[in-house]
């Protein structure tokens, strides 16, 4: 039987967080935009996986960062 | 007519669609029947291509449409009624895809009814949400659904595959579909089937695809020139709409007499060419129509497209007024924010000044001069608008005229504004203010330091030079674009303007080498215009002078590593203004990364450092001239016992190399992972041969004299390095194509007068010899190879990535940063939330990085 591993898990996969509905929309209010200004991933992302995220939902990404503790992203989860 | 006649008003909407036959019949105004431009006294005939109907082109005549005059009338459409459809070449992919996604029979979206009402609700909920993207692919996912169909859903007809003879004909199995038959099945789709292939059937009904009504452009747009032998030329359009008419009326007679179906259709092909070139004289499978000299013509979309189009030469690239261009060449004696501009060109450019009190005098002289001698005037626009060039006519009736009020185009002299650049104009250095010198000869002339911000070189390079015409625009140009406000690049915060060449040797001379007579010292300075040095020593040290630069609360520590004359390694450091340790060179007060003068610049802003570099540049040259700098092919002599360890050195990888060879001939060679033997050896013994040079390079710079020209300007970074040193005086080394020692030639051999299978260093490439000793005709061959490969590769790179940065910067243009710190692009959707993910901005940055180190001194103190 394969070994399955998680992708999550590997080091060059940054850190991707699910946010409450609560907490996107804080995010949409903190830049006043629409949830048609975000940047995107699709639903079929295999970082996102894990996650159960629905489209529709926002997900955090830490990124490693040479010139800051970690480089923080949003992504809107898009339908495929 | 006069400014405020004009109505203004504000578009509410556009909508794209397509013209329909009764819209050109409604917006015609000439129903075109005769191919005949004028009649016997070249009056235009009525009902012809030049009828005045359609607009005026000629003086005196009026239009007859709306009655007015040649420059008023914009022109007028006319149409032609074809006497057999013809379908529209640009659309014809599109009536082909309708095509095949209906049916033959019903004429029905090949789709059932309930995939069809699925999409249909998809439709009404992308209209309302006005979502054009997901628009466009459901009409994909449609039309690409119903292209599969082989029997209709609706009517169960069976579908015949149809196909394209390109560009306008279609088939149905082996039967031509007529173009009358094509329009006929459009015109039968219902509207409910147009909405899911794309359609909306108000602005665009799918049977308009296919033309019964030509629309003839008003001749506004296609003016015939007057020859000097008062012989009339057509534009290429009327050319082309004259084979139009003419064809469509031989077909309405042959099918009005009757005439056979095969002459019929003969000359309706004809028609369908003669159209599809009026459209498109470009595509693939139709022969271009000709003039009689045999060029193609110019129709509609060739006047649209590409770079000589309407688009790119018309609307995006404008030619402008007060503007100058010719070759460049190099003047050290001007200031950086200075241009040298022959004096020709200061006679025709003019800068527009308003007649007062104070300067009435002053103009007044310059209108005398007039155009013709040098300090002078152009031209006189009195206060009601009126423009009048100065000529000797004119001047006497101007002079007295002239008062306060009146506007003098006077010639530019020293001092004017100017904005300088050079294409590609691919940074905002690209472009940067200057103030006028008036030189004498033919070329625009610039210090040398500034080449770097323009990427310009002297071979020939030729700039444009702007002269801003309003108070505005100069108050901008030298606010925002003088050239020490483009020190700093805002792709790193690097220095782009530095010193080059001999002034960075002569700075490094004098702060290194030199102690110079007090005269002399005083000379130095007095040439950079400090006319106030004293010194109370017979002789001053040169770097002492420099303290005359730098403000006496300048602290300065360099990164760099240095090595004094007593080769103790140091770095520079400057404390009150004083030189303490090291020496000034390349990274200190070079292009690109000069410290100092960054440091300089966040101390004491913009002007202070132009003033700086200026004075600097001029220290370095003066110091050179005065005391003299010649290279020499003697700076590459290196003493015996250097070329006896040379030897040694290569002798030792000669026999590296051989013994390799005779392992991989023995067989007993051991393979790289991934690589064959053969591989192996070549890998192996390039690396042993790139080696020497390094080894080599390291032992001439050991023995070089470090008090020889050559060797000063490669330590001062100015010019040269140690590996040019090398090559010279030593050995030139491996020559390598393509990452590889050089193998092609002859059958196992490069040359012919090698061995067959010879695997050394001298077959492949190496070459033992320095340039001063002078190549062997095989070293000098082998070089000559990776010569001209060199300059294929840069030959053939520059256009390519010319282009992709035009990609990238077209693509990149409307990005942003907003107040929030979001880069956001033209619809303010988010492309980062913060600027680079880390908020820095690079322009104040080094390298894109913050020094915590400065940030600290800074805060603490020393």
């Amino acid at each position: 039987m394969p070994k399955t591993i998680k992708i999550q898990d590997h080091i060059l996969v940054p850190k991707h967080v699910l946010l409450t509905k609560e907490e996107a929309q804080a995010l949409f209010s903190k830049y006043n935009i629409t949830p048609s200004q975000m940047p995107m991933i699709s639903a079929k992302d295999p970082a996102i996986k894990e996650l159960n995220a629905e489209v529709g939902d926002v997900i955090k990404v830490l990124r490693n960062s040479q010139t800051e503790k970690d480089a923080v992203f949003f992504r809107i989860v898009k339908a495929d | 007519m006069a400014a405020n006649d004009y109505k203004f008003k504000e578009v509410d909407k556009i909508i794209f669609g397509m013209i329909s036959p009764q819209e050109v019949e409604k917006s015609s105004a000439v129903k075109v029947v005769t191919a005949e431009l004028y009649d016997k006294e070249g009056y235009p005939v009525d009902g012809g291509l030049m009828d005045i109907r359609l607009g005026v082109i000629d003086p005196g005549l009026r239009c007859k449409t709306c009655g007015s005059k040649l420059k008023e009338c914009i022109g007028h459409f006319g149409h032609i009624e074809v006497a057999r459809p013809v379908v529209h070449v640009s659309y014809a992919g599109k009536v082909y895809e309708i095509l095949k996604a209906t049916c033959r029979e019903c004429n029905r979206i090949l789709v059932d009814e309930e995939t069809a009402s699925k999409y249909r609700t998809l439709h009404g909920r992308f209209k309302k949400e006005r979502n054009f993207e997901y628009l466009r692919k459901l009409a994909k996912l449609a039309i690409g659904k119903a292209k599969l169909a082989k029997k209709c859903p609706h009517c169960n007809a069976k579908q015949i595959t149809i196909k394209v003879e390109k560009p306008t004909t279609f088939m149905e199995g082996d039967k031509r579909i007529s173009p009358i038959e094509v329009r006929a099945r459009l015109a039968k789709i219902q509207e409910k089937d147009l909405e899911l292939l794309g359609f909306d059937p108000v602005q665009a009904r799918p049977e308009w695809m296919i033309l019964t009504l030509l629309p003839i452009p008003p001749v506004t747009m296609r003016p015939s020139i007057t020859l000097e032998t008062g012989e009339r030329s057509e534009d290429d359009l009327t050319h082309k709409l004259g084979d139009i008419v003419r064809i469509n009326q031989r077909l309405f007679e042959n099918i009005n007499a009757g005439a056979p179906e095969i002459i019929v259709e003969d000359l309706w092909d004809l028609l369908q060419y003669h159209v599809t070139t009026y459209f498109d004289n470009t595509i693939a499978q139709v022969p271009p129509a000709r003039h009689r000299s045999g060029q193609a013509l110019k129709t509609l979309t060739e006047r649209i497209k590409s770079k000589e189009g309407r688009f790119r030469h018309n609307l995006a690239g404008k030619r402008v007024n007060f503007a100058a261009r010719t070759v460049i060449s190099p003047d050290p004696k001007i200031e950086f924010n200075e241009v040298g501009i022959p004096q020709s060109v200061a006679m025709e450019l003019t800068v527009p000044e308003k007649v007062t009190e104070w300067n009435k005098e002053w103009l007044l002289s310059l209108v005398k001069n007039g155009p013709k001698e040098y300090p002078g005037a152009n031209y006189v626009i009195a206060p009601d608008g009126k423009k009048r060039k100065i000529t000797k006519e004119t001047q006497e009736q101007l002079l007295l005229e002239i008062k306060e009020g009146y506007i003098v185009e006077r010639q530019l002299h020293d001092g004017d504004i100017a904005l300088f650049n050079r294409q590609p104009s691919l940074h905002r250095m690209s472009i940067m203010c200057h103030k006028i010198k008036v030189l004498p000869g033919r070329s625009f002339r610039l210090n040398p330091s500034v080449c770097n911000p323009y990427n310009a070189d002297f071979d020939g390079d030729e700039m444009n030079l702007h002269i801003p015409q309003t108070e505005e625009a100069r108050a901008e140009a030298e606010i925002l674009m003088q050239v020490q406000t483009q020190i700093m690049s805002p792709k790193n915060g690097y220095n782009v303007i530095g010193c080059v060449e001999d002034s960075v040797t002569g700075n490094y001379l004098l702060s290194k080498k030199l102690t110079i007579s007090r005269e002399d010292a005083v000379e130095l300075l007095t040439s950079m215009g400090i006319f106030d040095a004293k010194f109370d020593k017979e002789m001053v040290k040169g770097s002492e002078l420099f303290s005359r630069l730098f403000p006496e609360d300048f602290f300065f520590y360099g990164t760099a590593k240095q090595k004094d004359e007593a080769g103790v390694e140091t770095f520079l450091t400057i404390k009150k203004g004083k030189i303490i340790s090291g020496y000034i060179d390349d990274s200190s007060i070079g292009e690109n990364n000069g410290e100092l003068i960054r440091e300089f610049y966040r101390k004491y802003g913009q002007d202070r450092t132009l003033v700086l570099l200026g004075n600097l540049f001029k220290l370095g040259i003066k110091v050179l001239a005065k005391y003299g700098f010649t290279t020499s092919i003697a700076d590459t002599d290196i003493p015996e016992e250097a070329i006896e360890k040379i030897d040694e050195l290569i002798a030792n990888a000669y026999k590296d190399v051989d013994a390799l060879v005779k392992e991989y001939e023995a067989g007993r060679l051991e393979e790289l992972p991934g690589k064959t033997r053969r591989e192996t050896l070549e890998v192996k013994s390039l690396e042993i041969l790139n080696k020497i040079r390094n080894k080599v390079g390291n032992l001439a710079a050991q023995y070089a004299d470090e008090n020889t020209p050559t060797i000063i300007m490669a330590r001062s970074g100015a010019k040269g390095n140690i590996l040019n040193f090398t090559q010279m005086s030593a050995c030139v080394g491996q020559q390598a194509l393509g990452g590889q020692r050089i193998q092609r030639g002859y059958k196992n051999r490069t040359l012919s007068l090698f061995k067959q299978g010879d695997l050394g260093p001298i077959a492949h490439g190496f070459v033992r010899s320095s340039f001063k000793k002078g190549l062997t005709p095989v070293e000098f061959f082998f070089h000559a190879m990776t010569g001209r490969d060199a300059l294929m590769d840069t030959a053939l790179r520059t256009p390519k990535s010319g282009y992709l940065y035009r990609r990238l910067a077209n693509a990149l243009q409307d990005l942003k940063i907003e107040y929030d710190g979001t880069v956001r692009n033209a619809r303010k959707g988010i492309v980062q939330f913060k600027y680079g993910d880390d908020g820095i901005d690079v322009s104040k940055s080094e390298g894109g990085k913050i020094s915590v180190k400065k940030a600290i001194i800074d805060v603490v103190g020393q």
